[in-house]
């Protein structure tokens, strides 16, 4: 075999006490290459990390580094090699010096001394190799989080490092210090080292990558040149639908949103959170369910937690039926008549050791109240009339909830937003994690309710339940709002169309913006390589 | 902590109550078991024990101890922790034996005032700036004595010889010292604040799970306040309690180490550290635990150090007994 890859890892599996992470997967490394690897929730991205870098040990398959059969058994075997990882919680010492925190553990010595000069001169070196100008004698702490973040990467590369895994670098750099990492970035790959580059976004994907290696719920699913594959057929992968042949002539429509001179009930506008959040725009009728699409990381959870105050934005505004809602303020949101269901229900839902009860009347409690002190009795009787409306099965209220079933906790989170009545619900990921029978109810439920007049707002990363559910569905990537479809165009089609090749700028007045997104695509016959990367620098 | 209690996926929601209710309250029954077993054995073997005046001796004794427990009882139930009760303890002493020449009622009121405004700075240094419990509550134990000193005129004992503020430690109602009723009147409110209202669900939803908490609208920076403001006010209590008792408030040794007692008493009683559970009668029921046991061992000749290794083994043993079940 010629030019033996840097890295190859066959058939791959891991297996947790009894639920399998990896089932047989297969990623190739070539010298000088930066490989993307890309996967939804659970699609097994950081256990195939893990074990490529020594801290899982793999239950099948075979890995080999420059061709020889390689078995790491902790991190530190990995490094001996030449892999590393680079995680984005930065693991170094705030208090030590650059050279001491790329050093650590194995500086160089001179009769059993530490040999400062050498070390402060090697990091210099290294520093200046990678294009960075940083004082190897200035204490970590006086850099800002992107050098820190190059420091690690120097750390890892002062390894003689063959691959060096980046798992998700940018999720705390600005835009400025994106390019500096980039630089860092294409001087590794030009020194021929192998970059494995973990992000959810397509921009960075398309703008430093070669290869992209697509896995999904633990699956190989592909690896492909990442020039010429379209971004639409990537999401057709990471989504694992087939990309059917797209209709054409679906009726153009606008990008404003609300029934025209009606106030909307709820509007969000011009919401920014960093680099998460660029100016997102989303209006909510009465009566209305709009369904919100995206991948991973596209911002849909964020412009949730911004519209309930949950998270601070640096700008834009909230209004609930006119009246605008405190900026960062989750009282006054919910206070306003504001719900959110939240998407991770334990770390954010449930307090597990109180019973159902308590969990279903939290939000409710100064309503049930007379100076303080809570009516067991109104307080029975709104749990009751709820575990019977959404059939909760629960042993009796008194049950602690973390006892409960997945789709059984999450009913009684809905029923908590429920019984205050309120006028706008978001629902983010409403349906995942619980089985089918209580997932049918809660979207029937949901139904319902709009009908009655509440405003919904509903995430999802399950099309079908988009399609089946929404009157329009506004489309996230990359922290952007990038389309948004409405009536015969909502399809699966249509929405992952949008996932991919949405406009980028709906901020840049020039661009084709809110518009139609199938105008910017021409349809299906697209040659692979007539899609280069356009966005980026 | 994690709660990394695995959600049971037996889709009816698992129709197990029986086992629940044994497992919930298990840590307050094996603490009550205890404590019955403890009293049994001293009445059965401890010459003198099953005595009504060793019993209120018993009670007279450990009613600071119980005070200031039960304020940290809802500070843990917040997953905090207040290790500045001691010193707040002595401030409250001094300020009270300092002043009472004001007169009984200014003296007391300026006492419990000023312990209730170190659990306030306590509470919004915590839940304000973000710093531990554990080292702002030090900070306050270790400034907090010193004050104390400051305000007892350089660190001398203050004697006491105000009849009525001495009652608070040595007077009686009908039978019952005054002590052991206002530590009964306090256990009672404090049972009946964590069941009945809604700032004592508030507590153990902020313990339980904070993100949760504050996505439901509670106030958590607010709870955390008044869990510290409140303990530093039981604290100051106990602490007046003590001067009342000693006839004289020393601002060295006021409440000194009191702080590892009322923790003892909270976790043998079923608190978790961990927060998100309580029991104020467990914690009661803990105290009186630790109590009798340095009081049988008295009785009974044994030394002092032996009682010390006891009460290490219970607590480990309590702390085992609530560890968190990982199936």
């Amino acid at each position: 075999m010629q030019n033996e890859p840097v890295l190859r890892m066959e058939g791959i599996t891991k297996i947790f006490s009894g639920v399998t992470a990896l089932a047989n997967v297969s990623l190739e490394l070539e010298r000088g290459e930066v490989h993307a690897l890309v996967g939804e929730n659970g699609a097994g991205k950081s256990t195939l990390i893990k074990i490529m870098t020594g801290a899982y040990t793999r239950d099948g398959g075979q890995m080999f580094l420059e061709g020889r059969a390689v078995d790491f058994r902790t991190p530190e075997d990995a490094q001996e090699a030449g892999v590393v990882a680079v995680y984005q919680e930065v693991n170094l010492l705030t208090y030590r010096t650059v050279a001491e925190n790329i050093y650590l553990g194995r500086e160089p010595r001179r009769f059993g001394l530490v040999d400062w000069k050498r070390m402060n001169a090697d990091a210099a070196a290294l520093l200046k190799r990678l294009g960075l100008e940083i004082d190897p004698r200035a204490p970590l702490g006086s850099l800002n989080i992107a050098l820190r973040q190059m420091v690690a990467i120097a750390r890892g590369v002062s390894f003689d490092a063959k691959v060096v895994v980046l798992d998700e670098p940018t999720s705390s750099l600005t835009e400025h210090e994106v390019q500096i990492l980039y630089d860092v970035i294409r001087r590794l790959k030009a020194e021929g080292t192998a970059v494995v580059y973990i992000s959810h976004r397509f921009d960075e994907l398309y703008t430093v990558c070669d290869r992209v290696t697509i896995l999904r719920d633990g699956r190989f699913v592909a690896t492909r040149p990442l020039a010429g594959l379209e971004k639409i057929d990537l999401v057709c992968l990471m989504l694992g639908k087939q990309r059917e042949e797209l209709r054409q002539g679906t009726t153009a429509f606008k990008g404003v949103t609300a029934a025209a001179g009606e106030t909307p009930l709820l509007s969000a506008e011009h919401l920014k959170r960093g680099r998460k959040l660029n100016d997102v725009t989303v209006e909510v009728a009465r009566g209305e369910i709009v369904g919100m699409a995206g991948l991973l990381g596209s911002g849909r959870t964020e412009t949730a937690r911004a519209i309930f105050g949950a998270d601070s934005v640096e700008a834009g505004e909230v209004r609930l039926e006119g009246k605008t809602i405190r900026r960062g303020s989750v009282n006054d949101a919910i206070d306003s008549g504001i719900a959110f269901l939240t998407e991770d229900r334990k770390a954010e839902g449930i307090i597990p050791e109180l019973s159902v009860r308590e969990n279903l009347t939290l939000a409710a409690l100064p309503a049930l109240s007379t100076l303080g002190v809570v009516s067991r009795a109104r307080q029975a009787e709104i749990v009751d009339k709820f575990m019977k409306r959404l059939g909760i099965k629960a042993a009796n209220a008194d049950q602690k909830i973390r006892e409960l079933s997945g789709g059984n906790q999450q009913k009684v989170l809905l029923a908590r937003w429920l019984c205050k009545n309120p006028k706008f619900l978001i629902l983010d990921e409403p349906t995942r994690g619980i089985d089918i029978g209580a997932k049918g109810e809660i979207q029937s439920l949901v139904g319902e309710l709009a009908e009655s007049g509440l405003g919904v707002l509903m995430i999802s990363s399950e099309l079908e339940e988009l399609v089946e559910g929404s009157s329009r569905v506004v489309v996230m990537r990359d922290g952007q709002r990038v389309g948004e479809l409405r009536g015969d165009e909502i399809s699966q089609d249509n929405i992952i169309r949008a996932m991919a090749e949405g406009a980028t700028g709906e901020a840049t007045p020039a661009s084709t913006a809110t518009a139609h997104v199938t105008d910017t695509t021409p349809p299906a016959a697209t040659p692979p390589a007539a899609a280069p990367p356009s966005e980026g620098a | 902590m994690q709660n990394a209690t695995p959600v049971n996926s037996a889709g009816a929601g698992g129709a197990r109550p029986r086992r629940s209710l044994l497992t919930d309250y298990g840590p307050t029954y094996g603490a009550l078991a205890a404590l019955v077993l403890l009293v049994l054995a001293n009445a059965l073997f401890t010459q003198n024990f099953a005595d009504v005046n060793n019993f209120r001796n018993i009670l007279l004794q450990v009613a600071p101890t119980v005070l200031v427990a039960v304020g940290m009882t809802l500070v843990i139930a917040t997953g905090g922790i207040d290790l500045s009760v001691g010193s707040v303890m002595a401030i409250a002493a001094a300020l009270a034996a300092t002043n009472l020449e004001r007169g009984l009622l200014p003296a007391v009121l300026l006492g419990l005032f000023a312990a209730l405004a170190v659990g306030f700075i306590n509470g919004a240094l915590i839940s304000g700036f973000r710093i531990q419990p554990i080292i702002v509550t030090l900070a306050l134990l270790i400034t907090g004595r010193g004050v104390a000193q400051v305000i007892s005129r350089g660190g001398q004992i203050i004697l006491i010889d105000n009849q009525n503020f001495m009652s608070l430690g040595k007077g009686f109602v009908g039978p019952v010292p005054m002590s052991v009723v206002v530590m009964l009147v306090v256990v009672a409110v404090a049972i009946f604040v964590m069941r009945a209202t809604s700032f004592g669900r508030y507590v153990v939803a902020v313990g339980g799970n904070e993100a949760a908490a504050r996505l439901a609208g509670i106030k958590v920076h607010r709870t955390k306040i008044m869990v510290y403001a409140l303990s530093g006010l039981l604290a100051g209590l106990a602490g007046l309690i003590e001067a009342a008792k000693a006839e004289a408030s020393d601002a060295t040794k006021v409440g000194l180490y009191i702080e590892l007692d009322a923790i003892a008493a909270v976790v043998v009683g079923g608190t978790p550290l961990t927060g998100g559970r309580v029991t104020v009668v467990g914690t009661l029921i803990g105290a009186l635990i630790m109590q009798v046991i340095t009081t049988s061992f008295n009785m009974l000749g044994i030394g002092f150090a032996w009682s010390l290794v006891l009460k290490a083994a219970i607590i480990l043993v309590a702390v085992y007994i609530q560890r968190p079940k990982v199936a």
